[in-house]
């Protein structure tokens, strides 16, 4: 469920971006890219024996939306979200962190920026094993230097954000995998960072669990309000948060855009091969199938839906319906008329969609 | 291929004959038969006038080598002089006799106190009953005193080691090059006898318990930085990660976050260290390190075989106690939630009762004395009987032993070392290399067939003969045992923890001990290091061989009784062949602890390269002892080289790994 229509987050001031970021792994990287002026060809690659993991990638991440980076492994998104971090050092490009150059920060410059205005979480939680959950969700604060009583303090109160009161003195070998990921989540933001990266945080999650941690993820996204670089390998979890969802392959980006965006209009076959097993009520908003008003002000509904909500929560009660359901806007101006018929075909159009 | 042969069948056939041909030509060239003395290489000589410059000459501008070796050894004396007093000597007062003693050293009682203390920390009262019983046979048989002293040195010897390591081992995770560096010189530092880098120490640190002690850390460390390297590697990358986005700078990141994460296997190396520690502690005594060592040493140069065999048990049993308390240590579960107290004396109870214990013992101790020091009246020896069973012995089954031991000599020792001695060493030095060529290509060949020419050049080429004669016949002898044990180990589970057992003890062991009842039954000779050698090397052949067989995937030994193979076929067809690349590991390890004891059963008197490192230990010649331990490293490193690029090939073809 989108917080925000995608208008209003374009009008958001951009938290990060990032230009024409390369990264080469192997010796001479950096040399290749800069006689071929940012443009090596497949064989000058092969030819050094050079990886080339993330290759010309650009995005911006605007303030307090959920970013997602999405692709299948050996994409190159892990090492774009560290790019992103600055984990590793990119072979060329930019990384714009609340107008700076993060690429030209100096180490202590980068340390102080990690410090307060970053966190991150991680895939296999990368808990330190010999704190208990208190001792390592204060850890960060503890690196910086605040004293024992002040950064307990603000852990517990973390720990009780993410449900986990009463574990305090926990070891992470004591706690499931889906309790030790909210230690990793709460552990991210006891620093209140400005910018919030999740390396798939939930895959190494079971199913159920993985759900429960989605919702609870969605929960605290809808109160904390973070910038978030999330990254997954699984698009129907990008579908479920994003708010805008960047396709790599290969290293590069190939399609950016609301999963609405995505799912309407796949840019390549690749892109359309993710979406052509998601219902389309899962992603398509109700704004995206109105048809405009026939008579203004004289038509009765059976009801009225706001039009950034997604088919899949109108529920049944449009299905038995007569008349057509008012398509609203948050300021409550009527912008269109969505039918059962309409919404019928979508739903049972969904299941059975296939390339033709 | 059509022919019958390979090439490389072919290859070996022509050199192997070319080498008989090569006897015939003894008197066109001589040289190479007897390397020609105005042909050696003076390293001995250029090492000997170095160490001399070093400690006579050399100016560091502010002050003297001699005067930073003095330094070092004060900064290590003064905390080992502490730790001995208290726990040996007392604090005493004044010069020479007329000592007086101000306060009096850790009771006995408190010092086993202590002990069942960390035994029942470490795991449970088990262990806490093990060592203490162990410290036990210590006070009641008169072994106390050297115990205390050897334990001193320990003490002191072992957080060096472990911090130095562990330093060693950060730069290299932190730098690759300053890693690229250090390997090579670790591997040295682990074949290179301890004798061999005894000398020079001896020689700028002087005769002592400092240079005992700084011999003991360069021998210990190795491990410990390998460990270091490897435990830090072993940090999931996702944990530095963690510590580089949550800001640490790099101290934080190092102490905060790696070294935490580590240290369950960093404790491991602990272990290994005080073990290594241990062991070298009892040889150090030859330069003066006193303890167990010294009177192991002494028996053994008097046969006083009752009180040798009381002081080499009592090594035995100090060893099984460190072993096992600091096993318990490393392997401590993990704190659980809850488990964490808060007051003082909780936070710190060794601190307070080790204070307690010594202050109460101590008190008693003014008024009984019997607390203070173990009565002597109460003392037990066992040496009379020990004696009396060996002459026993010795007079009764004479004849059997000494005629085992000529049958044995006379048939198959001697012939084989006349038959290396004969070789000529250009042959020898190009079948090296063509088997390295072999197994592991032009860079290897170069490698092993370099080392062995080097030896050749320093005159050295009789005695590692002999050596290579001692060292592959007791191999031979460790794995002909060995190999069959550990597969009759991996079959029975009964069997398997009996010898798991004796295993650990033999490792536990130090070098010395071994010498001490075989020389008591064959007295001194190549037989006796023969023998000696045999059974301090065969541990890993067992060891390695059992965990090979039972590595072997169950669904093979499925697959192969589905077929209808029987149980000795399963043996030699299925488990063997695949378990061989780490069996031929453990025949490795083997070779390597058969070449370290084979410098220390020089004592016996050998005349192999052993003998050579002796020597220059008496006569405080470091180019001479350095050379031979160099050349004793060499052969370790070729032996080494060729069996893992083997085990490697045939891994890779099995698909194993």
């Amino acid at each position: 469920m989108p917080l925000q229509t995608s208008s209003d987050i374009d009008a958001r001031p951009i938290k990060l971006s990032c230009n024409g970021i390369w990264k080469i792994f192997g010796d001479g990287g950096a040399q290749l890219l800069k006689q071929t002026n940012n443009a090596p060809q497949e064989n000058d690659l092969i030819e050094r024996s050079l990886i080339a993991a993330v290759r010309d990638a650009s995005i911006e991440v605007r303030e307090g939306e959920i970013f997602i980076i999405m692709g299948l492994s050996g994409s190159g998104k892990s090492t774009m979200v560290r790019c992103l971090s600055r984990l590793i050092e990119p072979t060329a490009g930019e990384v714009l962190f609340e107008g700076q150059d993060l690429l030209k920060a100096n180490p202590k410059e980068l340390i102080q920026i990690r410090r307060h205005k970053m966190g991150m979480v991680f895939q296999h939680f990368a808990l330190l094993p010999h704190l208990t959950v208190l001792g390592n969700v204060a850890f960060p604060l503890e690196i910086q230097g605040i004293k024992r009583r002040e950064r307990e303090d603000r852990a517990l109160e973390v720990i009780e954000l993410v449900g986990l009161k009463g574990r305090e003195t926990y070891y992470p070998r004591e706690l499931s995998g889906g309790q030790q990921q909210r230690v990793g989540i709460a552990r991210s933001l006891a620093v209140e960072p400005d910018i919030w990266f999740l390396d798939e945080p939930f895959s190494a999650l079971d199913p159920l669990i993985r759900r429960e941690m989605q919702d609870e993820f969605l929960r605290l996204q809808k109160m904390l309000q973070k910038t978030i670089v999330f990254i997954t390998h699984d698009f129907d979890e990008a579908i479920r948060l994003a708010d805008h969802i960047a396709i790599m392959k290969d290293g590069a980006v190939i399609q950016i855009g609301t999963p609405e965006q995505l799912v309407l209009n796949p840019a390549t076959e690749y892109v359309a091969e993710f979406t052509n097993g998601i219902p389309r009520a899962k992603v398509l908003s109700v704004g995206s199938v109105m048809e405009p008003v026939m008579e203004p002000g004289g038509n009765d509904y059976s009801g009225r839906v706001f039009a950034d909500i997604r088919l899949e929560e109108l529920g049944g009660d449009i299905l038995h319906a007569d008349k057509p359901f008012a398509v609203i806007d948050r300021n409550d101006q009527i912008i269109g008329q969505v039918t059962r018929d309409v919404v019928l075909e979508v739903l049972v159009g969904s299941s059975s969609q296939s390339d033709t | 291929m059509t022919s019958r042969f390979t090439s490389w069948q072919i290859a070996w056939g022509v050199a192997l004959s070319l080498a008989v041909v090569g006897f015939f030509l003894k008197d066109i060239a001589p040289w190479a038969f007897k390397y020609p003395r105005d042909w050696v290489f003076p390293l001995r000589f250029w090492i000997s006038d170095f160490v001399k410059w070093l400690l006579n000459d050399f100016d560091l501008g502010l002050f003297t080598f001699k005067e930073f070796t003095r330094a070092i050894s004060w900064l290590i004396e003064l905390p080992y002089i502490f730790v001995r007093s208290l726990l040996s000597d007392g604090f005493r007062e004044g010069q020479g006799s007329n000592a007086i003693q101000v306060f009096p050293r850790v009771s006995w009682i408190a010092v086993i106190l202590f002990v069942i203390m960390i035994g029942r920390y470490a795991r449970d009262w088990k262990l806490a009953a093990l060592a203490s019983g162990c410290f036990t046979y210590l006070a009641v048989f008169g072994q106390w005193d050297s115990a205390m002293v050897t334990l001193s040195s320990i003490i002191i010897a072992v957080p060096l080691g472990v911090v130095g390591g562990i330093m060693i081992g950060v730069l290299g995770y932190r730098s690759a090059t300053f890693k690229a560096m250090i390997m090579p010189v670790l591997d040295l530092m682990q074949t290179v006898p301890v004798f061999a880098y005894l000398v020079p120490i001896l020689i700028l640190f002087g005769f002592g318990p400092v240079s005992a002690m700084i011999a003991t850390v360069i021998y210990a460390m190795p491990p410990m930085v390998r460990i270091t390297l490897l435990a830090l590697s072993q940090v999931p990358e996702e944990i530095v990660e963690f510590g580089r986005m949550a800001g640490c700078n790099t101290r934080q990141l190092l102490w905060k976050v790696l070294i935490p994460s580590a240290k369950p296997a960093l404790m491991i190396g602990v272990n290994q260290v005080v073990m290594l520690s241990l062991n070298m502690v009892i040889i150090a005594s030859m330069i003066g390190a006193g303890g167990l060592g010294f009177d192991v040493l002494n028996a053994l140069k008097r046969l006083r075989i009752g009180e040798g065999i009381e002081a080499g048990l009592a090594i035995t049993l100090l060893a099984i106690a460190l072993d096992r308390l600091s096993q318990g240590l490393a392997n401590r579960p993990p704190p659980e939630h809850g488990s964490e107290v808060k007051n003082f004396a909780g936070r710190h109870p060794f601190a307070i009762a080790a204070l307690g214990f010594m202050s109460l013992t101590w008190l008693i101790g003014l008024v009984l004395p019997a607390f203070q020091t173990y009565p002597e009246g109460l003392e037990l020896t066992t040496g009379t009987f020990w004696g009396d069973t060996v002459r026993w012995l010795n007079i009764n089954y004479f004849d059997q032993i000494d005629g085992f031991k000529n049958a044995v000599l006379l048939n198959f020792m001697i012939p084989t070392k006349r038959f290396l001695l004969s070789l000529p060493w250009p042959v020898v030095v190009g079948l090296v290399a063509m088997l390295g060529l072999q197994l592991g290509g032009w860079r290897l060949a170069l490698l092993c067939g370099g080392m062995a020419f080097v030896i050749a050049t320093l005159g050295l080429w009789p005695k590692a003969m002999i050596t290579v004669y001692l060292c592959g016949l007791s191999v031979i002898i460790a794995a002909a045992i060995g190999i069959p044990v550990g597969i009759m180990a991996a079959l029975n589970e009964r069997f398997h923890r009996v010898i798991q057992v004796v295993v650990d003890t033999l490792q536990t062991l130090p070098s010395f001990v071994y010498l001490m009842p075989i020389v008591m039954l064959f007295r001194v000779g190549d037989f006796s290091a023969f023998i000696a050698v045999i059974v301090y090397a065969i541990a890993p052949a067992i060891r390695y061989t059992d965990h090979g067989i039972r590595r072997v995937p169950p669904h093979l030994i499925e697959a192969a009784t589905q077929m209808g193979c029987s149980p000795w076929q399963i043996l030699w067809r299925v488990r063997l062949p695949i378990a061989m690349p780490e069996i031929m590991l453990g025949i490795n390890q083997t070779i390597m602890m058969a070449l370290s004891m084979l410098v220390i059963t020089a004592l016996v008197g050998t005349r192999d390269l052993g003998q050579e490192v002796y020597i220059a230990l008496t006569k405080a010649d470091s180019g001479r002892g350095l050379a031979a331990g160099m050349s004793v490293a060499f052969i370790a490193i070729i032996a080494d080289r060729l069996i893992n690029a083997w085990s490697a090939k045939r891994k890779a073809e099995l698909g194993l790994d």
